[in-house]
């Protein structure tokens, strides 16, 4: 391939366009007269949360709308020829060629039996660059440049060998093989650890302009799209709502859906610094006051457990071993998952965990649930031992008092129970009130959920994430916990409603006086709902201190490659 | 700042084009549904599972009401009219021992199809209970019924029951109707299970990982109450898909077995035993009808099951759904 070609013209023009999804009988327009244009070797960024169109205007350009997509009108002009309508073999000689194509999930996009090496090749040699051994060459020299240390080796491994981040560089050094002109990115890091995901972006960026390849980047993510792109695209419902450069769209963002993105999107957000530190110390005030009324309820109380100390939960020296099958049958290797990890959550303050995936986080999570038996180490609830409950009931009390929220909206919920099901369980489990008690109790915690009534006959599968989510949040407090350990419990949501749920754990804090263990890899959420962080790497905990410590003052240079890979962190607002 | 280029001023949507919605509002007029009352809703548009109810609803008046398709009874036989033709009231003509085929063939209906329901039944079962116990304990437990499950796996179904019931025929003799089918039943059934137990082992092995039943676990719900409330409905759907299918085999395996002389003894009507007196007629070619009709029947029932076990995997397989 040449060069890149010096000319004026657009490189990739859209308008107007309609794409409408077939359902039976109806037409679902899903992307509606969207108009936009990318000049050679510009970076743009699409902008908008999940449904509003954004992957889906990427998959028309490139002729991957599922079967029961199609183009209902306007235009796409590639170098301007009009590709809306091109058939199968012209889309196929832009495919590769002159449009590539990063894809979203980097786990399920390599097929897992062949040969990462092969896998590229079969790019090259579709797209007519190279055949044979020059390929295998070129397989390796494409490597290198996305990054991959020691590329022969690794051209010859599988996928399973990769890490998600090696993978996401494969795919990237895939979508490049054949020096494309436009090259579309899917999501290409929400996948990935944030520290992962600011290398695979730097080397994306150079990369591409050391090559003039022109960049359409799809994302959820208001901070990345700005600091990555020059021009920004805001789509909200299958509509464009604001376009413009970047910097002015952040600065003073004109469309209501831009600027409550602009004001709630927590990478943004985590930077008002004084704002949200203040908001955060008043909901703390609150919910102590309110904690320190429980705990002298709780002292004096013979059915529910504990003393009231004012350290409800002491975490002494916890230690996970897990035991995995070694080299050689028989063979056992131990992996410590948690290392001598040690911490106190006050009452009525949250407590954060901060750490990438395999740091542990979870794994002590599940242990303080009394889900999974620690190695060693002590784990103690408002003054009780763990180990020391040995009776069912007592068993049965702590559990009422430390309540979960999981990660995953989609798994959190039985899909076989209704709403009223799910949130009434807990209370049955433990016998609580007669059955019109209970009733009464799941309205009121609907209520403080802030979902309606009426979803009380619905089942998970009509709920949106946030919307189980919430549901979630008031299982957990059926039982008036008095703490509650989220374990990534906004990581899968759009950011307006990770926004919404933070908010509302906040707001139950100070109302109730709860007590929250979060866990979390996403050090932006951390300022809005923290009073103390833990930062964890490979089991161990490398920094503990207050969250204005941490974000102000790093000691740990771990900690402060966490805070860098924050998107969005160097841009200023004009807020 | 760099210049803006044509095409990518600054622009902004109209407000009244494009209103704002609240953050995550609930559609509060979504009728109620789950993932039962979906299945049916796919199940009643789908033409195969009414084929097959079609068939199965004509398979269940024979059983039940023979008395609406023949008045002839099955049993009676005079050798005058041994491979009789076809005559009033006899609408496809006489067996070799001059009894009425479609009498024959419609009483018949009643043996196989029991022994396929039962089998079926009993299958499900044992394999439901071992496959969950071992896919939600593990372990040694696990070792054990996959273990035990793999050896009964690898032995042929037919082979293995025509031993079991030849023993069984030697010890019990003249068992009567119900004596006979239970034989059979049984006989399938101790080698049938081992594949529910996989499919429901492997669907438990998923479904326990999911949060939810860590969730209720930390409600404090007991191992026991988490396996019967959240666990096993969770996993119910691939063992009856599995478990439909499977019908329609058992039937032909009675049938086989009654062809072979061991299914039911020769004094029960039953279709396997009529096809199997009636081999020797395809080389004589005297009345054909006395072989086909009750192959026909067979046939026709087993396709009704296995129709009807399409529809239903259809309607329960989570990527048919749209979500």
């Amino acid at each position: 391939m040449s060069t890149n070609p010096v000319s004026t013209g657009p490189l990739l023009e859209i308008e107007n366009l309609e794409v409408g999804f077939r359902a039976g009988k109806d037409l679902l327009t899903a992307v509606d007269g969207a108009s936009l244009t990318i000049y050679p070797g510009q970076t743009i960024a699409i902008v908008g949360e999940s449904g509003s169109g954004k992957s889906t205007l990427a998959h028309a350009v490139i002729g991957l709308l599922p079967g029961n997509g199609q183009i209902t009108g306007g235009a796409i002009k590639f170098e301007g020829t009009d590709i809306s309508h091109a058939n199968r073999s012209q889309i196929m000689a832009l495919r590769g060629s002159s449009i590539g194509l990063v894809p979203q999930d980097p786990m399920s996009n390599l097929n897992p039996l062949w040969r990462v090496g092969t896998q590229i090749k079969e790019a090259l040699v579709a797209n007519g660059v190279a055949t044979g051994s020059a390929a295998d060459k070129r397989v390796v020299e494409l490597l290198e440049e996305a990054g991959l240390p020691d590329a022969e080796r690794r051209a010859r491994q599988y996928p399973h060998e990769f890490s998600g981040g090696m993978r996401q560089r494969a795919l990237i050094a895939m979508g490049l093989a054949a020096r494309p002109k436009l090259l579309i990115a899917d999501e290409p890091t929400s996948a990935l650890d944030v520290t992962v995901q600011k290398q695979i972006l730097d080397h994306l960026d150079t990369l591409t302009e050391s090559l003039g390849v022109a960049v359409m980047l799809i994302t959820h993510d208001l901070g990345l799209a700005a600091e990555r792109a020059d021009h920004l695209v805001v789509m909200y419902r299958g509509k464009i709502v604001e376009s413009g450069p970047a910097r002015e769209i952040l600065q003073r963002p004109e469309h209501p859906y831009t600027k409550r993105l602009v004001a709630k999107a927590p990478s943004l957000t985590s930077q008002r610094l004084s704002s949200v530190a203040a908001a955060r110390a008043e909901v703390r005030e609150q919910a102590v006051q309110t904690a320190a009324e429980i705990a002298a309820e709780v002292a004096h109380s013979a059915t529910v457990l504990g003393e009231g100390v004012d350290d409800i939960l002491v975490v002494d020296n916890l230690t996970k071993v897990f035991t995995l099958r070694g080299a050689r049958p028989w063979q056992k290797v131990d992996f410590a998952a948690v290392e001598d990890v040690s911490f106190r959550l006050r009452r009525g303050t949250t407590m954060a965990i901060v750490g990438e995936s395999g740091s542990g986080k979870s794994t002590v999570a599940r242990m303080v649930l009394d889900l999974l038996p620690p190695t060693a180490g002590r784990i103690e609830f408002d003054g009780h031992d763990l180990r020391d409950l040995k009776t069912k009931a007592e068993r049965l009390k702590l559990r009422r008092q430390m309540q979960p929220v999981f990660q995953n909206p989609y798994a959190s919920l039985d899909p076989l129970y209704s709403i009223y099901q799910s949130i009434e369980e807990p209370l049955r489990t433990h016998d609580v009130g007669t059955k019109k008690e209970r009733e009464a109790k799941v309205r009121d915690l609907l209520d403080k959920v802030s979902l309606p009534t009426t979803v009380m006959g619905r089942y998970p599968g009509e709920l949106s994430g946030g919307q189980r989510q919430r549901v979630a949040i008031a299982r957990a407090l059926a039982l008036d916990p008095e703490v509650v350990i989220c374990d990534e419990a906004v990581s899968a949501l759009d950011v307006l409603v990770q926004a919404q749920i933070l908010e509302l754990l906040n707001d139950l804090q100070a109302e109730l006086g709860l007590s929250y263990l979060f866990i979390t890899h996403d050090l932006a959420v951390v300022r809005q709902i923290a009073d103390d962080v833990l930062v964890m790497q490979d089991g161990k905990v490398v920094e503990a201190a207050s969250v204005s410590q941490v974000f102000d003052n790093p000691s740990q240079d771990y900690t402060r490659r966490l805070l860098d890979a924050i998107p969005g962190a160097s841009i200023q607002l004009g807020l | 700042m760099p210049d803006i280029r044509p095409g990518q001023e600054r622009f902004v949507a109209p407000i009244d084009e494009t209103p704002l919605r609240a953050i995550d509002a609930v559609n509060v007029d979504a009728v109620p549904e789950n993932q039962w009352k979906e299945a049916w809703k796919r199940l009643r548009t789908s033409p195969l599972f009414w084929l097959a109810t079609a068939i199965l609803v004509v398979i269940a008046l024979m059983i039940f009401f023979p008395s609406l398709f023949t008045s002839a009874d099955p049993e009676r036989a005079s050798l005058d009219n041994s491979f009789g033709p076809a005559s009033d009231g006899h609408p496809f003509g006489f067996t070799q021992q001059g009894a009425d085929v479609w009498a024959r063939t419609v009483h018949g209906a009643r043996a196989s199809v029991t022994i396929g329901l039962l089998t079926t039944i009993l299958t499900a079962l044992l394999g439901m209970i071992t496959g969950a116990i071992a896919g939600y304990y593990g372990g040694l437990m696990d070792t054990l019924i996959s273990r035990f499950s793999d050896i009964f796996f690898s032995i042929p179904l037919l082979l293995a029951c025509i031993v079991v019931i030849s023993v069984l025929n030697n010890t019990f003799p003249n068992r009567g109707f119900w004596g006979s089918v239970m034989v059979v039943v049984l006989a399938l059934a101790t080698f049938a299970w081992p594949q529910i137990t996989r499919q429901m082992r492997g669907a438990v092995l998923e479904i326990k990982n999911l949060e939810f039943v860590d969730a209720a676990t930390a409600i404090g719900a007991s191992k026991m109450k988490n396996l019967r409330r959240h666990i096993v409905p969770n996993a119910l759907a691939p063992v009856i898909v599995a478990s439909t299918i499977s019908l329609g085999v058992f039937i032909v395996a009675e049938s086989s077995l009654s062809f072979l002389g061991l299914g039911l003894p020769s004094n029960v009507v039953s279709w396997g035993n009529d096809i199997s007196a009636a081999q020797n007629q395809v080389r004589s070619g005297q009345n054909l009808d006395v072989m086909f009709v009750p192959a026909a029947a067979l046939a026709f029932t087993v396709l009704g099951f296995i129709l009807l076990g399409e529809a239903v995997r259809e309607a329960l397989d989570p990527k048919a759904r749209k979500k």
